[in-house]
């Protein structure tokens, strides 16, 4: 059977840094669920329920490191840095977005912020992370791919064809599963955990490639911090990929196709008061939610109301900062439409037949 | 110099010009199923020439993500029957990132395809499916008939910043022809050449049927028939503008590829021709074309599949309203 990692004791400033990425994703899909009621928004993904896996995973990249996600990567993009004000202004369409309006929900890239781009295509992205970590090995850099992807991944063949490589070639990429399908309603399977894999344990397609792999608790972020650190680790020495199956329990507004704010919004007081959880959903929120654990852990490891009532605060006027910024945002231009399908703007002309050369 | 061998040369030139460039594929390491890949190897080692597992889609998706972070990778599809394992990665991401980013995400990647009927290798190693690939915003799509193109193109191809698609037959592989290697010897992308001129109708062709197409030229030169033979070289982008100033010098217009009709990129060029050029049309444009099935193994039967000059001559004929000398025997090549 794959191992497990324990839940780290992490200080109190890490546990509130933590803390902090989680309730500003948080606050950034409770708002766009709001949003979308209003405006015209499409079919989005939301991260809720898996804070405590996206936020302290990614909080452990460093500069040159590259993550490929799915549809549901805004908490990714929010974890290392991406501006929420592009972030939500590409969900809107506008100008201003991270893509220029291109991308969409689906898609959000920030490669600055190493995310090349972002798949809608469930395995789609296992390769091709595969395949950056291919790159730096051969440029000779010291730098770790990481591919993002739920346990629908698993379902297609990609994922088999990429772990083949990745193993046969040791290439430094962390396969992080986060399987959120426990509690789903779409949850096919006899057992338990996954969506409509006959599989048990996911951690255990790795096994046969001779690739470490981990079943952690997803909610955990001490579990989550450690498990993420052996894995950077390996593939930093050189010693190959990893794999790390992250079980969370699936948030109550995401039963359906659409997702809705059945819930409310999380008060961080939640942690020190369970009393005021409200009532229809209070076993998720007391049991399950992986910001109001982190609130919890950050209070047992001495950090103060005042500090985490803060981090709420903050989160809370940064999200509907990037709400107004986002609806004051211009949509793009027509012409944008036709711009950068190929490098060349003379090429462009040609295969669009917009502009000069026809 | 062979064109499987002019393939090479373009390859071997630009590993040897930028240390990003790699080549990924199915036993590339030995030279690959016809030679084009043979000893690459040995003069650029195991890291730069890299024999991959039968795994398509994982090598394709291998090549997008490695091309994002700084390496320009060739990858071969042995037969492009099998880049439908691969779609995904080809059509969702190489064509898509550049334009999905807003333009922050370059992928500078070359994929080369072997395709076409012959030599009986049956259904799935034979089809020619450029028009799916064309169809794609964010693919560029070229053909080679000639070893100089191959060359040419394919250096033109590795130095794009964007994912380029080159299509060689495998019946065009052993052809010899000039080839002038160096910078000189780049072509650019999306050109289309006319290969022989004439003045009383066009023939639209690319790669192995270009050379049908000047057969048919000269069985119609016998008749008196001066036709204009172009090799559209560019599927995606397509040089419209060549194809067009012809059609307007000759009224006449006939595409001739080995695909199948239906949906072909024949359709392509005859639409094109039609709201471009409608008012030089003296007679409908007509489309040759490989029968609406898979390409069967049996040689007799392959050779029918693949349309012969014969039967381009006759379309250039209908064009002209001349009657057909070999009507009984070819019509069903289109």
């Amino acid at each position: 059977m794959p191992s497990t990692v324990p839940s780290g004791a992490l200080p109190a400033p890490q546990r509130l840094r933590q803390l902090r990425t989680m309730v500003r994703i948080r606050r950034f899909e409770e708002a766009l669920i709001e949003l979308a009621q209003a405006h015209d928004v499409g079919h989005f993904h939301v991260y809720i329920g898996q804070e405590a896996t996206g936020g302290p995973a990614l909080a452990l990249l460093e500069d040159g490191d590259v993550a490929y996600s799915t549809h549901r990567n805004h908490g990714h993009l929010l974890a290392r840095g991406v501006d929420p004000n592009a972030m939500l202004a590409e969900i809107l369409g506008r100008a201003t977005g991270t893509n220029g309006g291109k991308g969409g929900t689906l898609h959000l890239a920030a490669p600055a912020h190493g995310f090349p781009t972002t798949s809608a295509s469930v395995g789609g992205p296992l390769p091709i992370a595969v395949g950056s970590a291919f790159a730096f090995r051969e440029l000779g850099r010291d730098r770790v791919s990481v591919a993002l992807f739920g346990d629908g991944a698993l379902e297609e063949g990609a994922w088999h064809e990429a772990a083949n490589i990745a193993a046969l070639r040791q290439l430094p990429v962390v396969f992080l599963c986060e399987n959120n399908s426990v509690g789903a309603v779409t949850q096919q399977a006899g057992d338990y955990p996954s969506s409509t894999l006959a599989v048990g344990t996911l951690a255990d397609l790795a096994r046969p490639f001779g690739i470490p792999a981990v079943v952690i608790d997803g909610s955990d972020s001490g579990a989550v911090h450690a498990a993420m650190s052996e894995a950077l680790a390996r593939a930093r020495s050189g010693g190959g990929p990893s794999f790390i199956e992250a079980r969370t329990v699936r948030w109550p507004g995401n039963q359906g196709i659409w997702a809705e704010l059945v819930t409310g919004r999380v008060q961080v007081h939640y942690g020190w008061d369970p009393a005021t959880i409200p009532d229809p959903h209070r076993a998720w929120f007391a049991e399950h939610d992986p910001v109001v654990r982190a609130v919890r852990e950050a209070l047992a490891s001495g950090a103060g109301r005042d500090a985490i009532a803060a981090i709420e605060a903050d989160a809370t006027r940064e999200m509907a900062a990037a709400v107004a910024f986002a609806l004051a945002s211009p949509w793009p231009d027509a012409d944008e439409a036709f711009a950068n399908l190929y490098a060349d703007p003379r090429v462009n002309a040609l295969a669009t037949g917009r502009g000069a050369v026809r | 110099m062979r064109m499987v061998d002019a393939i090479r040369e373009a390859m071997r030139a630009e590993l040897a010009a930028d240390p990003s460039v790699v080549l990924l594929g199915e036993d590339v390491s030995v030279g690959g199923p016809f030679g084009a890949t043979k000893g690459l190897q040995d003069e650029f080692g195991a890291a730069r020439i890299r024999d991959t597992p039968i795994s398509e889609a994982a090598v394709m998706g291998l090549a997008v993500g490695a091309a994002a972070a700084g390496l320009r990778p060739i990858v071969e599809i042995m037969f492009m029957d099998f880049a439908t394992l691969a779609l995904d990665q080809l059509v969702n991401h190489a064509a898509k990132l550049r334009y999905m980013s807003g333009g922050q995400l370059s992928i500078p990647l070359t994929v080369r395809m072997q395709a076409g009927a012959s030599g009986a290798f049956g259904a799935h190693h034979s089809q020619s499916l450029e028009a799916w690939l064309a169809h794609v915003p964010g693919l560029k799509v070229v053909a080679a008939s000639t070893p100089a193109d191959a060359y040419g193109l394919l250096r033109a191809a590795i130095r794009d910043p964007d994912p380029v698609v080159i299509i060689e037959h495998r019946a065009l592989y052993w052809g010899r022809g000039p080839v002038e290697t160096g910078e000189a010897g780049i072509v650019p992308l999306g050109s289309a050449v006319v290969r022989r001129p004439g003045v009383d109708a066009t023939i639209v062709s690319w790669s192995r049927m270009t050379a049908t197409a000047l057969a048919a030229a000269d069985l119609l030169a016998a008749e008196g028939i001066q036709a204009e033979v172009i090799d559209l070289r560019g599927l995606q982008p397509m040089d419209t503008g060549t194809v067009l100033a012809s059609v307007r010098r000759t009224g006449r217009a006939v595409v001739a590829h080995e695909a199948v009709g239906f949906g072909g990129l024949g359709a392509e060029v005859a639409a094109r021709i039609g709201e471009d050029a409608f008012d030089a049309l003296r007679a409908p444009v007509q489309r040759v074309a490989a029968p609406f099935t898979p390409v069967p193994a049996a040689p007799d039967l392959e050779r029918a599949f693949v349309p012969g000059a014969t039967a381009v001559a006759a379309a250039v004929r209908r064009t002209l309203a001349r009657p057909d000398p070999h009507r009984r025997s070819l019509e069903e090549g289109r």
